[in-house]
């Protein structure tokens, strides 16, 4: 089945198109757009993308694989990313990275069986003054404690270990 | 004890500060009032006096850059505001787009006007939402105003739009030339320069890129003046003005982001963070991001020349010097962001080496073989080192494979990864001697 989004996000496709002289400067935003409908950047929405933009398919492919934010496959509900730079690796980052994937019984980079929650590390998120810290979806959580993780993850509905 | 400045984060503590409302009632949206009365060349001559050296890292005069943009016979000029922030350790401009996103958007205003730009984007990096948020509400706030848009307050025909783009989580999208191909809608890999974006920048036209705090900067330069603003600052004579921000992060007290005059030292910045965490002792500081190398407290600075105005530090401490584009470089690092990172006695540095070294193997782009495999083969012996498998063979590689990166990339990713890489192995070589002895790390309850 052919990739569709919304109407709503088919008209913020027309409004974003609005902001650029070349038709390709939205790859980016319109990705973000189509993966926060479908999850991820599935071979769908690659398609769509690349024929609203009259791009090659290979393009579009090249851009989601170069940047790290791209899903190339399906993640769960929700993601973690904990930071693990040396800024918040001085503060226990990493502490915190190893705390999770104990508590949620996976690795870095790997979802949960139940489809509730993937885990990733991330690179320095600037937010290294409040470390250590982690984002979840689309919210930064910031000088956080074992004890303050467990009971995000909690909220999240997790099964802790 | 440092006094704190109040000129870009003027705002931070108003209440709802990121609104018209406050903005306005504190000032704003002033400075581009007046500055849509003045001519374009009378702006950047103030940005100029102003000394505003680069906040992105490289320290490049503000004012200069403005002034090497020509109007072009046939193509339109574009302002890029650099809002990437992903140099590990630094903490700054998130500040200013979640706090003040008017003073941004007034400085993007300014700052297109002065080089001849109708559109400005700012690029920020996807992972930053509220700065996001903000910056659009804001753009929308002044929109519906008649601030942005055909008229700027009905006073001027100079059409202005400003749009917020976003990254994909990519550090090397900072460096500006990868930013613009990411802007583009490509993948974000660093471009050769020349030409320099000032010639060929976004969709092939002139272009200034700047970074957020920079930009926020030319507000404040238009209402104080240009010479007032670097004279506020310790190292006003060296042409390096004003006041920024500063942050400190890593093994001390209350880590946190705050606003100085030009030139605190390394000492009055730790003191001002509450000092190292538990008492311990400063063992070393990353003074701006993880791209300038580490300097250590007994290192002193060098600088005979008695006519040289940095001449007054000779014989100091490198943690007693004023932080400023030029003394840290004489003192053998760079002033990068202004965002310390400081390690404390009882550290491993080989594992701090490590730490940074999978950063730099993650983030290369993989355009140029010396820092693609350059960057691989680093962090391979890092890992040795501290599986305690390394020999000495292989640290004296690094040397190598360092001096094999520098000034044969693209971009300047290279030595940032490979400087303090080589650096740590310098000035830390014992550590690294003893992981290779003791087979292993010989320090029990490091604290990283
Ligand atoms: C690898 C690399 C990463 C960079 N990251 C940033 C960044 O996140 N933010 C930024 O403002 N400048 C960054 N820069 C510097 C930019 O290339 C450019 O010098 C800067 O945006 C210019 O603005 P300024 O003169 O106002 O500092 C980076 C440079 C390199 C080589
Ligand atoms: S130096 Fe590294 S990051 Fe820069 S262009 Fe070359 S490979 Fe890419
Ligand atoms: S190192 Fe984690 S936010 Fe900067």
């Amino acid at each position: 089945m052919p990739f569709e989004p919304t109407p709503e996000r088919a008209k913020e496709i027309e409004e974003i198109l609005s902001r650029y002289p070349l038709k390709q400067a939205a790859c980016l935003p319109l990705l973000h757009l189509c993966q926060e409908q479908e999850g991820w950047c599935s071979e769908e929405v690659i398609d769509f993308v690349a024929r609203r933009l009259e791009l090659p398919t290979a393009h579009v492919v090249g851009v989601v694989t170069f940047y790290t934010l791209f899903n190339q496959k399906p993640v769960g509900k929700h993601q973690i990313w904990v930071c693990r730079t040396l800024p918040c690796a001085l503060r226990g980052g990493e502490d915190l990275l190893h705390h999770c994937e104990h508590r949620l019984g996976i690795h870095d980079g790997e979802t949960t069986p139940d489809g509730l929650i993937t885990l990733r590390s991330a690179e320095c998120l600037a937010s290294c003054a409040t470390a250590p810290m982690m984002q979840v979806d689309k919210a930064y959580h910031e000088n956080l404690t074992p004890e303050g993780l467990d009971e995000i993850l909690t909220k999240l509905g997790a099964n802790l270990r | 004890m440092l006094q704190p400045q109040k000129i870009i984060s003027r705002n931070y503590d108003l209440p709802e500060s990121w609104t018209l409302a406050t903005f306005e009632k504190a000032g704003g949206y002033q400075a581009i009032r007046k500055a849509l009365q003045m001519e374009p060349a009378k702006i950047i001559d103030e940005m100029k006096a102003a000394n505003v050296r680069g906040r992105g890292g490289a320290g490049f005069p503000m004012g200069v850059k403005w002034s090497f943009m020509r109007p072009h016979p046939t193509k339109p000029a574009y302002l890029v505001v650099n809002a990437d922030e992903g140099e590990p350790g630094t903490h700054k401009d998130r500040t200013i787009m979640e706090k003040d996103p008017h003073s941004l958007i007034e400085g993007c205003m300014i700052a297109s006007y002065a080089i001849g730009a109708h559109v400005a984007y700012i690029y920020v990096r996807d992972e930053l939402h509220l700065a996001k948020q903000r910056l659009w509400d804001a753009i929308h706030e002044a929109r519906a105003k008649g601030y942005l848009g055909q008229r700027p307050f009905g006073a001027k025909d100079y059409p202005l739009e400003v749009y917020v783009q976003t990254g994909g989580g990519a550090y090397i999208c900072g460096e500006e030339t990868a930013l613009l191909n990411s802007l583009e809608g490509k993948r974000g890999e660093p471009r050769f320069k020349p030409p320099f974006p000032a010639q060929v920048g976004a969709f092939g036209c002139p272009t200034t890129v700047n970074n957020v705090e920079s930009i926020a900067s030319a507000g404040p330069v238009l209402l104080l003046g240009g010479a007032e603003f670097s004279k506020l600052s310790r190292l006003h004579a060296l042409n390096d003005g004003g006041s920024r921000l500063y942050g400190v992060n890593g093994h001390v007290d209350t880590p946190g982001t705050w606003e100085f005059n030009c030139g605190p030292t390394i000492n009055e910045l730790l003191e001002q963070a509450g000092g190292v965490s538990k008492g311990r002792k400063v063992k070393a500081v990353i003074p701006g991001g993880s791209s300038t190398p580490v300097l250590l407290p007994h290192e002193i600075f060098h600088m005979p020349d008695e006519k040289s105005p940095m001449h007054e530090w000779h014989g100091k401490s490198v943690y007693d010097v004023p932080m400023g584009v030029d003394t840290m470089r004489v003192a053998g690092s760079m002033l990068g962001t202004c965002c310390l990172t400081v390690i404390a006695e009882g550290t491993c540095m080989v594992r701090v080496a490590l730490n940074l070294a999978r950063f730099y193997r993650h983030e290369s782009c993989g355009q140029c073989t010396p820092c693609r495999e350059g960057t691989g083969w680093i962090l391979r012996i890092f890992e040795k080192m501290e599986r305690g498998e390394g020999t000495l063979r292989e640290l004296d590689e690094v040397a190598e494979i360092a001096s094999g990166i520098v000034g044969n990339t693209i971009c300047a990713f290279g030595e940032g990864a490979a400087g303090p890489a080589l650096t740590f192995v310098k000035k830390f070589r014992k550590e690294f001697e003893a992981h290779i002895e003791a087979k292993g790390c010989p320090y029990k309850g490091s604290i990283l």
